[in-house]
């Protein structure tokens, strides 16, 4: 018996008008998957380092994210107090166990209340750390895993996310470079997170609104300069 | 829902749409409303035009190549520890996800906006196996609890306005105050937000479509801007990608090009707020994410497309600009197409999916202006398919009688020029002398169809052949 599998591989090898042996066709998969092409990269984002951070700022804040350029990792904890403060937010948040995370200076805000773990709805500020960013949509890249898991993106009403200045690229195919680095074995993390914005429908009238189910409100913590 | 088929009364869809006082309002506001955006999007963007180029070579190599990718992805998603399942069929999608879902005892299913499963009439099943399925996407839960189909591929609910939606809600929220204010849409939307919430927290399977499947990495994507597809894919015990076959892409860049095409071309944004590329189910050491991991791949006819002309069409990214742009989806709206896909891609897909018999009428629904194919992010020459189709109607003798005589005592005169010209020289003749005092007719013989609802303007005397000849013959003199 053929399984539903054998059926539709020998549709598409009839309407093809191929057998799925031939040669020339397996090596233009191979060559496409081992040389994964760029394709057409958009000049907008190709800039000297400090004008590429300057549209990367410029893309976060258009896309209705907030933005906090701070020097260096000393000041994140400030600048969050800051920012719950000035949102008359509890001063309580919840993070992954990333090492880059934990080792930010938390005893200068000993009145901020830091929990580590998965989201389960009920925490209304998730911190989160990117692997980097894009300059070309304002676009930030995060990636799954034992110390960063991907509810602190979601449930969260305030999702805080750190990316460090030198990890701003132009483009996204820089970070893909990066991540096939990082996993050089394969797979992929469970998942990779690209976010511009926080979450927003249209779907009532095309009106525009922000905060439909995830984030209502997405703050951005560039640390450091372009390198 | 799952849809009853009327695309074959589309002439009696569109007349109802046409009186439809509230549904032409809505209507009024899809050209405004997208079109703009997709062209401030492209204006912004000098290599738009070289990424579409890109993007329709990426999609024809995938599809030349399918059944290679196919298997390729799906050695990638098992490597991940994932599952892929090919359905020939709506029935065969059916039974694979219901059975993921009882196997797992599931209650409640979340979903993500996917046009497959209005497709294959997913919810109906499920709640007929017991187990209640929970759009999540807003549109998408607007037209659920109205037991509605979507009307456009990424603006479910825009035959809706909030009126409609205040209404639903208070009949169906019945838990909350009945003094609340919803007069406004953020308080319509605050208030879905915390029914779906709780929603989201118990589901026991997640189930979405996917913008793509990459084969280098077994990768499925997902775009949204509500947030809704992460939180129907991270909470619950296992994750289902519904997908078709052409939603393959060979790699990470791949994708990367289309992505940068479809949220232009849908709503005019550089990037959707969430682009998120799965793989496989949460690793053993991760703090949260589905603990299954499934990927579903529906033929129901699409294998069958990439043979001939139709393959084209399999480039589609369901951006919806083909949709936003259509003269004639602007009057009628999505309802009166009569299935799940419409507007141009509808027009050129429905027939290859349930049939020409069934879906004949829609490639009729086109004034063939080309506006479709001129902003088709992968460049899908619409109106050709279109043409395609009203032959193969014509060749199976679908078309109505009168049309088809009409058409051959027309093709009769076309063929021999010798006849054309003077009849048509002497009819132009005549109704430009009858319509001489007013410029226009009020009523026609054998025109009635059009002088019904307008006006039919009197010619000018000459016909266009003629005076193309006039007009040649003057700039060679002038040249000379």
């Amino acid at each position: 018996m053929s399984t539903s599998r054998d059926i539709v591989l020998a549709s598409v090898r009839r309407s093809l008008g191929v057998t799925s042996g031939e040669a020339p066709r397996r090596q233009a998969v191979d060559d496409r998957l081992k040389g994964h092409p760029a394709g057409v990269v958009p000049a907008r984002g190709q800039l000297a380092p400090a004008e590429r951070l300057a549209l990367f700022k410029d893309k976060v804040v258009a896309a209705a994210a907030t933005l906090d350029h701070l020097p260096s990792t000393a000041e994140v904890p400030g600048a969050i107090a800051a920012y719950l403060r000035a949102r008359n937010l509890p001063a309580t948040l919840l993070r992954g166990a990333d090492p880059r995370l934990a080792a930010l200076p938390w005893q200068n805000e000993p009145q901020l209340d830091v929990w580590i773990g998965p989201s389960d709805g009920r925490q209304l500020v998730g911190l989160s750390h990117a692997l980097g960013g894009v300059a070309e949509s304002g676009t930030l890249v995060l990636l799954s895993g034992p110390d960063n898991p991907t509810t602190l993106n979601f449930l969260p009403d305030h999702h805080l996310v750190v990316v460090d200045a030198r990890d701003v690229a132009g483009d996204y195919e820089t970070l893909w470079t990066r991540i096939r680095a990082l996993f050089p074995e394969g797979p992929l993390p469970r998942e990779v997170n690209w976010i511009t914005g926080p979450s927003r429908s249209a779907d009532i009238e095309q009106t525009l609104l922000l905060g439909a189910h995830g984030p209502r409100s997405l703050h951005v913590l560039l640390v450091g300069e372009a390198g | 829902m799952s849809i009853a088929i009327t695309s074959p009364q589309l002439k009696e869809n569109a007349a109802e749409a046409l009186k439809d006082a509230q549904l032409q309002e809505a209507l009024a506001k899809v050209g405004p409303g997208f079109i703009g955006k997709r062209a401030a999007a492209a204006a912004a963007m000098p290599e738009f035009d070289a990424l579409r180029d890109s993007a329709r070579d990426i999609k024809n190599h995938t599809l030349a190549h399918l059944d290679l990718y196919l298997e390729r992805f799906e050695e990638k998603v098992r490597e991940a520890g994932g599952h892929v399942h090919y359905a020939v069929d709506a029935a065969d999608a059916r039974a694979i996800i219901t059975d993921i879902c009882k196997r797992l005892s599931a209650k409640t299913v979340t979903k993500g906006k996917s046009m497959i499963s209005e497709e294959i009439g997913l919810n109906d099943h499920l709640e007929a196996q017991g187990i209640i399925p929970v759009e999540t996407d807003l549109g998408e839960y607007l037209i659920q609890i109205r037991h509605e189909t979507p009307s456009h591929i990424i603006a479910p609910a825009i035959h809706l306005n909030k009126r409609q939606v205040e209404a639903d809600f208070r009949r169906v929220h019945t838990d909350l105050p009945a003094d609340r204010d919803l007069t406004e849409p953020t308080s319509l939307l605050a208030e879905a937000r915390g029914e779906l919430r709780q929603k989201f927290l118990v589901a026991d399977v997640g189930i979405t479509g996917a913008n793509f499947l990459i084969a280098e990495t077994g990768t499925s994507v997902l775009v949204t801007n509500e947030g809704n597809g992460d939180l129907t894919q991270t909470l619950p015990k296992a994750h289902i990608v519904l997908a078709s076959l052409e939603k393959l892409v060979p790699t990470l860049e791949d994708a990367t090009q289309l992505l940068r095409v479809l949220a232009r071309s849908a709503t005019g944004q550089d990037m959707s707020v969430y682009t998120t590329f799965s793989t496989g189910p949460r690793r053993p050491q991760d703090g949260d994410g589905p603990g299954e991991y499934h990927v579903v791949l529906l033929d129901n006819g699409r294998s069958a497309m990439l043979e001939g002309e139709l393959r084209e069409m399999l480039r589609c990214i369901r951006c919806g600009a083909c949709m936003n742009h259509c003269p004639v989806y602007h009057a009628i709206g999505g309802h009166a197409y009569g299935w799940v896909y419409p507007g141009p891609m509808g027009s050129v897909l429905t027939p290859s999916l349930i049939g020409v018999e069934k879906g004949a009428n829609l490639p009729n629904a086109s004034t063939f202006c080309g506006r479709c194919e001129e902003v088709c992010p992968v460049r899908i020459p619409l109106p050709k398919l279109m043409r395609h189709w009203r032959e193969k109607e014509f060749e199976r003798h679908l078309t109505p009688a009168p049309q088809r005589y009409g058409l051959k005592v027309w093709s009769f005169f076309a063929t021999r020029g010798w006849l054309y010209r003077p009849a048509t020289r002497l009819a132009m003749a005549a109704l430009s002398l009858l319509g001489r005092s007013k410029g226009r007719f009020s009523s026609l013989p054998l025109a009635g169809g059009w002088t019904k609802y307008r006006d039919f303007p009197a010619p000018e005397g000459d016909t266009f052949q003629a005076q193309w000849r006039a007009r040649k013959a003057s700039s060679r003199s002038n040249a000379a």
